[in-house]
């Protein structure tokens, strides 16, 4: 078990870096985590994190990339929802890092 | 003394195990048990019979965990953890039929 | 890719009691991942895991009956329920929280037979 500091108080954390404990999660920790990622958050970078969390609230699991890819295109727009420009937010994967910065689990059938 | 019954009894004999030994006293169903404690099931004319001749009690955060909270067969009681703590310390003995 | 083949889960358990169900439903995400035909068929208790309003905080167990509703999303939407494994627990279609095809148990074997890939559970 590993854990993350941030403002003052204490995240607990798997081997990777995910937030254990999903109600913990705030802005502060996406930035945190953000940055551990070298990803600065921009507006784009929060839409993409915040599609998750509502993702996860309602289906209560992390999407795979390609379902991701195809229900942000669904929700904000074609320009949105391609490989192309999710890629270029986060590049080492959508899946992995938002994710991660959302405070969800990895998504089920990522490696 | 207490009977407790852990199993579905549209897939396991364990309930009727339980009915055709116990004789009398208290019954609980739990975790996939509390299935027989819902109208409509193809056990519920023997459910019904069984509680004239037991306290019949089912695990209310079991059955709410499947979504059968509003679907409870009258005259079966509803228990929370602390009421199952309770027909344990209040039986001599218990038997779970697993 | 390779060509597609014909993936069945046969889900027969309740949910919670064990840990069959919340297994079938991930190994369907991860399979999904892999553009197979997927279908998935529902008998016996494992109707039980598609019933309305599961709610679990009482069990301190993580709902994941929210998750088959976005099995559309993953291009999973061969869902079959046995019509007599319902009728025995006195479920209909309107109690079940996605939409389904409601199939004979003769009809269930004959569509288990088409399969390249039978998974159980």
């Amino acid at each position: 078990m590993s854990s993350i500091e941030v403002g003052g108080r204490s995240y607990e954390t798997d081997e990777e870096g995910y937030l254990l404990n999903l109600s913990e999660w705030n802005a502060e920790v996406a930035d945190y985590i953000a940055k551990t990622e070298n990803i600065d958050m921009s507006d784009q970078h929060w839409e993409v994190v915040n599609f998750l969390r509502e993702y996860f609230e309602e289906y209560q699991i992390a999407p795979a990339v390609r379902v991701l890819t195809k229900s942000i295109g669904k929700k904000l727009g074609a320009e949105k929802g391609n490989s192309e420009y999710l890629y270029g937010l986060f590049p080492y994967g959508p899946g992995k890092q938002a994710c991660k910065i959302a405070g969800l689990p990895k998504p089920t059938g990522c490696v | 003394m207490l009977h407790i019954v852990n199993k579905s009894p549209l897939t396991s004999n364990t309930l009727d195990s339980c009915l055709s030994t116990a004789t009398g006293g208290d019954i609980l169903l739990i975790e996939d048990a509390v299935y027989a404690a819902t109208r409509g099931n193809a056990v519920e004319a023997k459910l019904r019979a069984a509680t004239g001749q037991f306290r019949v009690h089912v695990l209310l955060p079991d059955l709410d965990a499947r979504g059968m909270g509003d679907r409870l067969i009258e005259g079966v009681l509803p228990v929370d953890y602390a009421g199952f703590v309770d027909l344990v310390a209040s039986n001599k003995t218990c038997q779970s039929w697993l | 890719m390779s060509e597609i083949k014909k993936f069945m889960f046969v889900n027969r358990k309740a949910p919670y009691g064990t840990i069959y169900a919340l297994e079938s439903l991930e190994v369907v995400l991860i399979t999904a991942a892999f553009d197979q035909d997927v279908s998935l068929m529902f008998l016996d208790d494992g109707v039980y895991q598609l019933k309305k309003g599961q709610q679990t905080k009482g069990i301190e167990t993580k709902n994941f009956s929210p998750a088959y509703r976005a099995l559309e999303d993953y291009d999973v939407e061969k869902l079959y329920v046995e019509k007599e494994s319902m009728q025995a627990r006195g479920l209909t279609e309107e109690d079940l929280l996605v939409s389904v095809t409601v199939l004979s148990r003769a009809e269930m074997g004959a569509l288990m037979d088409e399969q390249d890939v039978v998974l159980s559970y």
